[in-house]
């Protein structure tokens, strides 16, 4: 067997077995860890197809940002797990029809002649060739308005987020360091001169 | 190299009249064995590095602090490290009762792991990488972002509280000052056009500078001081230093994320940190002050003034150690959102013009 192949059936097993203990691990901290142990494997994947820029970027964005502010916030809720299995039976219907109509659109869209005709993968490029380079090429020729249009909406997802969020509190005490740093020792202590006290006669 | 090697152990197996039957059957291992010997020539002196850092450190801080420092053990304390690491390693590993058993000893391994793997792309003269990759940058930023998942296990398998401080600060300490360095590191790219290691290295030998023989004014801290200056002091909170130090400020949670951890295990973490350090002063001096270049045009480039430049950077670091106090919590985060990613945001146009503009000096 090909060192390829034998990678690509490597990171697909490892792929798997993660994404399955991701929604099967009783406690939300070890599924999250499943879940960068998935999204790491998916990064070898696409290094087998030669896509560089994305495996890395994914590692990069994902693993190391993302999944970084994910794992502050599962470790920082209260999860009880009994309610949160309560519901499992009631919703399950349709979760399994969701899941079915998905798994369904996924094998058609890779069944047509695009991806079946394999001129996709088997393509090698040359030792040379940047894949980053070019992607980048790419996106600010070809391709610059509508990823032009991708970051304004992301910025406005951005801003929208922070005002949603953003709480004016009155009862905190603001600091300005600039005002702290200006500050000279004579605008804080007052040196008072007093006459020494008269000796008791 | 590769050949001269195999021709030293040629001579070696020769001297028993044993070569052809030695090769006979280890030629098709040869290239294992030569990956492992690439690895392990940057791996052990690596690891000495850590073990006399360390000591450097408590030399360095001992004559700032008008003190003497570790000086019993050895020739000027010079065999302290391998006594600490024989003590480390004799001493029992505790698990704590209520702890998360695999990914206690799970931290440990993510914390070492990434800090080790960053050096397979980092050149150490030209052509002098393990693996000279193209996306190197892409590489050393992804791998590094990988990090702080040893921190932040580690604050939450002890299941303890002081941990789980350390690491939540860590969490956003780390994610914050990535972003600078990423926007720093923008700036690199922009000027040298390249994302591998090596290409970034030799644009800075070219320039105004270097043809009259005073490379050190070619390389990028020049052009770029703003930049080397927010890559360094992010460098220093990326890594947890003081004065960026609240992970592990004893004086608040006593270690952070280390408080419950022991022997080996705590041992680990020390030497991520220590590895972490000697990497970020390594990409320093290759991103802005010219990797392996001499400084001077009448003396050969070479490993050796690597060696010195991350010398430097490291004495640096110490000597912020000793003169710093700690950062307050939200000032770091202040520094890291406020005043550096928004001066890396102007930088990275005003760059951009530069470079389309008749000054252009990165031709």
């Amino acid at each position: 067997m090909e060192a390829k192949t034998l990678l690509f059936y490597l990171f697909s097993a490892v792929l798997l077995f993660a994404a399955l203990r991701v929604i099967t691990a009783r406690n939300p901290v070890h599924a999250v860890l499943y879940l960068v142990l998935a999204f790491f494997n998916a990064a070898g994947l696409w290094l087998t197809l030669e896509a560089e820029f994305l495996a890395l970027a994914l590692v990069m964005v994902y693993v190391g940002a993302v999944m970084v502010l994910f794992l502050f916030v599962v470790m920082m809720l209260d999860i009880d797990i009994t309610r949160l299995r309560q519901g499992f039976w009631a919703n399950m219907p349709l979760a399994a029809t969701l899941g079915l109509v998905m798994a369904a659109e996924m094998v058609w869209v890779l069944s047509t002649d695009f991806f079946a005709s394999g001129v996709f993968f088997n393509e090698s490029m040359p030792a040379d060739y940047s894949n980053t380079k070019e992607l980048g090429r790419l996106l600010f020729t070809d391709y610059v308005y509508p990823f032009e249009l991708a970051s304004i909406i992301l910025l406005v997802a951005i801003i929208a987020a922070v005002v949603l969020t953003l709480r004016r509190r009155t009862d905190v005490r603001h600091l300005d360091p600039a005002k702290q740093i200006a500050v000279k020792h004579a605008d804080r202590i007052r040196v008072v001169q007093m006459p020494a006290e008269k000796e008791a006669e | 190299m590769e050949d001269s090697v195999l021709q030293s152990f040629q001579w070696f197996w020769n001297l028993f009249g044993l070569w052809d039957w030695v090769w006979g059957w280890f030629a098709p291992l040869w290239p294992l064995t030569w990956w492992i010997i690439k690895i392990l020539a940057i791996f052990v002196p690596l690891l000495l590095g850590v073990a006399y850092l360390t000591w450097l450190e408590r030399r360095v801080i001992g004559f700032m602090q008008v003190r003497m420092g570790p000086n019993r053990v050895g020739w000027f304390g010079l065999l302290q490290p391998i006594a600490d690491g024989l003590k480390l390693f004799f001493k029992e590993v505790i698990l704590p009762a209520k702890a998360d058993p695999w990914l206690f000893f799970l931290a440990p391994a993510l914390a070492m792991a990434p800090a080790v793997t960053v050096w397979a792309v980092i050149p150490f003269f030209d052509g002098g990488a393990l693996a000279d990759l193209d996306a190197g940058v892409l590489f050393l930023l992804a791998v590094t972002s990988l990090g702080v998942y040893g921190i932040i296990i580690a604050g939450w398998a002890s299941n303890s509280k002081y941990p789980f401080l350390g690491s939540m600060r860590s969490a956003a300490q780390m994610v914050s000052y990535e972003i600078a360095m990423g926007l720093a590191l923008v700036c690199v790219l922009m000027v040298s056009n390249s994302l591998n290691l090596t290409d970034i290295i030799r644009a800075q030998g070219q320039g105004v500078f270097a043809d009259y023989g005073a490379g050190f004014l070619s390389w990028n801290w020049l052009p770029l001081l703003p930049m080397f200056l927010v890559y360094l002091i992010s460098g220093v909170a990326e890594i947890n230093r003081a004065p960026f130090d609240v992970v592990e400020g004893e004086s608040e949670i006593v270690a952070g994320h280390m408080v419950e951890y022991s022997g080996m295990a705590f041992a680990m973490f020390f030497l991520a940190e220590y590895a972490n350090m000697i990497l970020v002063s390594a990409l320093v001096s290759i991103f802005f002050l010219g990797g392996w270049l001499s400084p001077v045009g009448f003396l050969p480039d070479g490993v050796h003034w690597l060696s010195v430049k991350m010398f430097f950077i490291l004495l640096c670091f110490l000597w912020f150690r000793a003169t710093f106090p700690r950062y307050r919590y939200d000032q770091i985060m202040r520094l890291g959102w406020k005043v550096f990613v928004p001066l890396c945001l102007l930088w990275i146009p005003v760059v951009g013009v530069w470079m389309m503009s008749p000054f252009n000096i990165w031709k």
